[in-house]
């Protein structure tokens, strides 16, 4: 089967101008003939639901929170980029495409990236116009600083809590919706299973958290927003809810999952404590800008304080290695550089998996008070969970998995291989490459939701005849059934151990072979471990109450059911992918100087597999990437 | 360290509930509390009990889930704190907590610490947001905004929606958090054009869903964990006579 990306021809710079013009309109008084089903309420699911509301659609929407506002986008802190140029320091379109296909390692699709970058300056017009409270000059003009992996300041910021009030704009948007009813909220309901009746997707199944009841929805078009995948390691920067469940249900139904492996280690994050931790918390890339990052040259110095390891006996090791980025580089740079010192034993911590970021001579040369406008809640949040004080003793940070490059395979209109299933934001794989550059994360989720995925959905829509197949058609009986089936069979095992003890050995097995640095060896025996502990966890967990009421522990073990497949996947992605690039690295390939070695020969395409059933090999296939712009060349941050 | 618990267990809506005594032993200072809930959850599975409901999620104190009554404090001992970022550190050795869910009448409980905060988000719904659709909009910096006044709005904003303002509150008044919507965008150009009919109909879905009124006790600003100021209060008041005068007058 072939991958057809439908990129549109012609110039790059023109593709999306040409998509616009020439796809297909539905008159605004046939538009609410039209059902659509989004699941997710994060920055992509709630401003795609609120768009397509607007557009006159009529939309559902699906979280398995208690309310849209919680969804993960709140979390993110540093800010959102945007090609605006208002620093007049060089920056257009193409430069942040341009930015962003690189710091991807040329994994990405050139036109996908392109678009992003075209419409990211209305992101930010859009938002403002929404009232979100971005941080402003003197002058009353919008502010901008600058993140890893580019040389401008490009990224627009609402102190340390920008996906925050990006979410709560988008969740105000919808807010709005739901009181027109042009909106059907439901919370606390999860999606159980993709409908797919005649080879295309036709709703969905889902589970009330509360009261157990299982329902089955019809749409004409299925959009799932639902994030990321990287809880799959267990610690990591995600909320504890992120899971892989929608994506891997519909991959489980006919949709191809894309790059799998492709996922992000963040540099940034406060490291592990004790075996008791439940997550990792990131501090924004953003302090990257003020915070230089060390570790002692000499391992007799580990164990001193900080402060008395004086100027000259200090490694300063990404402005060493990276001198034109120095402390920005790209995070996966940051990340391999930072384990590196570690595994050298200059490690800092009581776990020696800690490297400096030092704020001093920012704070001698700004003043502690400027400091704590732009970080203060970082700082402080810091400070909470460690008990040590970053203004007067430089944090400790390591890195930890945190964004999801791999997605549901889709093509430039974001629809998946399965027709009327579209996929946006985290969920799909399509902008970030092998490695996503800071800031990028929320531009990805806004411009899919607000300025993407209406036209394309609509363009979509309009070639076919609005109308629901019955909720009693033997499809939605069947995966009702199956849903049923599979919760009660996890309530019955009645074993030994919990599912997040299942859960934490996962991780461990992911994180010691299919985290920051990969090989052949490793990985075949992760695939071992990971199918053994799936054999246990069906024969040996055990799962507590019943499915009819309110029962996160039944929640929880679903999750890591499906954690036990998909890990299965990544590792034989990684396998796969006999080459290093962006934060996908093999240790088999690398240059003279460890940096990451791409294959474009064999590996410059998007690899994106077809389950073929349970205990069966999946089948892997290739989109290749085609650069009609870019030249590809070995990315360099030196 | 060791402590013990006295957590409120409630089975559903209906359930008349009450306090069940955990004690639990070994633990580290470093732990927040909820990861010695999750211990805690982990041991009842393990003797074939149902582990104790409770909300979380992002556990970086932003996404307002984690709600509880700790010793009587929403969100517990420390200021400006969510319960996810607590930590055991902050409890004495061998202390005694206890722990119960948000109580007012418009969260009804679902499951032991569990309960249901929709109201919050209907009020919302009534008119906390700004009517703009998607796509057209000016330029950014075609509205400049002040830095003073963005900072402001800032400050409201920051607003997490968890419900400890209504937990903390005698009277079970969510005024702190309408508030914070209606100061957060009383503050910026944009939301001049519906700020007095914003301001009255999120007061009207206020009072509908049950919350109580605001009596200037201001438990309210010390229990929340973004330390949102009571200022923003007297700013709603402010807007709210206006607007209801203006009414009036037209």
């Amino acid at each position: 089967m072939s991958l057809d990306a439908k990129v549109p021809s012609g110039p790059l710079a023109e593709k999306w101008t040409r998509f616009k013009r020439e796809q297909r309109l539905i008159s605004p008084a046939n538009k609410a003939k039209y059902t659509v089903i989004v699941v997710g309420t994060g920055l992509a699911g709630a401003s795609a639901a609120a768009t397509m509301a607007e557009l006159g659609y009529k939309v559902l929407v699906f979280c398995f929170h208690d309310t849209p506002r919680r969804a993960h986008s709140i979390a993110a802190q540093g800010g959102i980029n945007a090609a605006k140029n208002y620093r007049n320091d060089g920056d257009s379109v193409f430069r942040l495409f341009y930015d962003t296909i690189k710091g991807g390692d040329f994994r990405s699709r050139e036109a996908n990236v392109y678009r992003l970058a075209e419409v990211s300056g209305n992101i930010i017009d859009q938002c403002v116009a929404q009232g979100v409270p971005f941080a402003r000059e003197y002058g009353g003009l919008l502010e901008t600083r600058s993140f890893g992996g580019a040389q401008l300041q490009r990224t627009f910021y609402c102190r340390g809590q920008t996906g925050q009030q990006l979410l709560l704009g988008a969740y105000q948007a919808l807010c709005r919706q739901i009181s027109y009813g042009t909106v059907h909220m439901f919370p606390r309901c999860e999606m159980l299973d993709l409908v797919v009746i005649d080879g295309r997707a036709r709703g969905i199944v889902t589970r009330h958290l509360v009261t157990g009841k299982i329902e089955s929805f019809a749409a004409d078009a299925v959009v799932l927003a639902t994030g990321g995948y990287s809880n799959v390691f267990y610690l990591s920067t995600n909320a504890i809810g992120c899971n892989v469940s929608a994506t891997y249900r519909a991959y489980k139904r006919g949709a191809f999952f894309a790059n799998p492996c492709f996922t992000q280690i963040h540099p940034t994050c406060i490291p592990v404590s004790g075996e008791h931790q439940s997550k990792l918390t990131l501090m924004s890339e953003s302090l990257r800008n003020d915070g230089r990052v060390w570790v002692p040259k000499r391992r007799e110095d580990i164990g001193k304080h900080p402060n008395d390891i004086p100027e000259s006996d200090r490694d300063y090791f990404l402005e060493r290695k990276y001198p034109s980025y120095g402390n920005l580089a790209p995070r996966d740079i940051a990340s391999r550089a930072a384990k590196e010192v570690c595994d050298e034993g200059r490690g800092v911590g009581p776990s020696g998996r800690g490297v400096y970021l030092d704020f001093a001579d920012a704070i001698r040369r700004q003043g502690i008070e400027r400091i704590r406008e732009k970080y203060g809640n970082l700082f402080d949040m810091y400070e909470r969970i460690t008990g040590e004080n970053a203004y007067t003793q430089p944090m400790r940070i390591y890195p930890a998995p945190h964004y999801t490059m791999g997605g549901l395979w889709v093509n430039y209109e974001l629809m998946s291989n399965l027709p009327g299933l579209f996929v946006i934001g985290e969920a799909n794989f399509s902008d970030h490459g092998a490695n996503r550059l800071g800031a990028s994360a929320l531009m990805q989720g806004l411009a899919d939701g607000y300025f993407i995925l209406p036209y394309t959905l609509t363009h979509w829509l309009a070639g076919v005849k609005p109308g629901l197949p019955p909720l009693d058609h033997p499809e939605f009986r069947r995966c009702e059934a199956e849903a049923h089936q599979r919760l009660k069979r996890l309530l019955s095992i009645g074993g030994q151990k919990t599912a997040v003890e299942f859960h934490r050995q996962l991780g461990h097995i992911l994180w010691d072979h299919v985290g920051m640095a990969r090989c052949r060896e490793g990985l075949l025996q992760a695939i071992e471990q990971i199918r053994s502990l799936r054999e246990e966890f069906w024969e040996n967990v055990r799962v507590p109450g019943s499915d009819a009421d309110l029962n996160m522990a039944l929640e929880r073990a679903s999750r890591v059911a499906d954690y036990l497949e998909f890990a299965e996947l990544m590792a034989l992605d990684a396998l796969r992918r006999e080459e290093s690039c962006g934060a996908h690295f093999r240790v088999e390939y690398q240059t003279a100087d460890g940096e990451a070695k791409r294959d474009d020969e064999r590996f410059c395409h998007v690899a994106a597999w077809e389950y073929t059933g349970p205990d069966r090999e999946p089948i892997r296939h290739e989109e290749p990437l085609i650069f009609e712009t870019v030249k590809l060349a070995e990315r360099s941050y030196k | 360290m060791r402590v013990t618990l006295h957590i409120w267990r409630q089975k559903s809506p209906g359930d008349r509930g009450q306090f069940v005594t955990y004690p639990l032993d070994n633990l580290s200072p470093d732990m927040s509390f909820l990861e010695m809930l999750d211990i805690l959850n982990e041991q009842l599975i393990q003797r074939g009990e149902e582990p104790v409901a409770f909300e979380h999620d992002c556990r970086e104190g932003i996404c307002g889930s984690c709600a509880m009554m700790i010793n009587g404090q929403a969100h517990g001992p420390e200021r400006g704190t969510t319960t996810c970022q607590l930590h055991l550190r902050s409890f004495p050795d061998g202390a005694e907590i206890y722990v119960e869910p948000w109580r007012a009448r418009a969260f009804p409980i679902l499951k032991d610490l569990v309960c249901d905060r929709s109201a919050l988000d209907r009020i919302i719904q009534a008119g906390g947001y700004i009517s703009v659709g998607t796509g057209g909009a000016p330029d950014g910096n075609c509205l400049p905004v002040p830095k003073a006044d963005q900072d402001k709005a800032m400050d409201a904003a920051q607003c997490i929606g968890c419900g400890a303002c209504v937990a903390a509150c005698p009277n079970a008044s969510a005024m702190l958090f309408v508030a914070a919507k209606v100061s957060h965008l009383a503050h910026l150009p944009q939301g001049q054009p519906e700020r007095k009919e914003r301001v009255r109909k999120m007061i009207a879905q206020h009072d509908r869903e049950g919350f109580g009124h605001c009596t200037n006790i201001a438990a309210c600003e010390a229990a929340c964990p973004k330390e949102i100021s009571v200022e923003h209060i007297a700013q709603l008041n402010r807007d709210y006579i206006t607007s209801a005068l203006a009414s009036l007058i037209r």
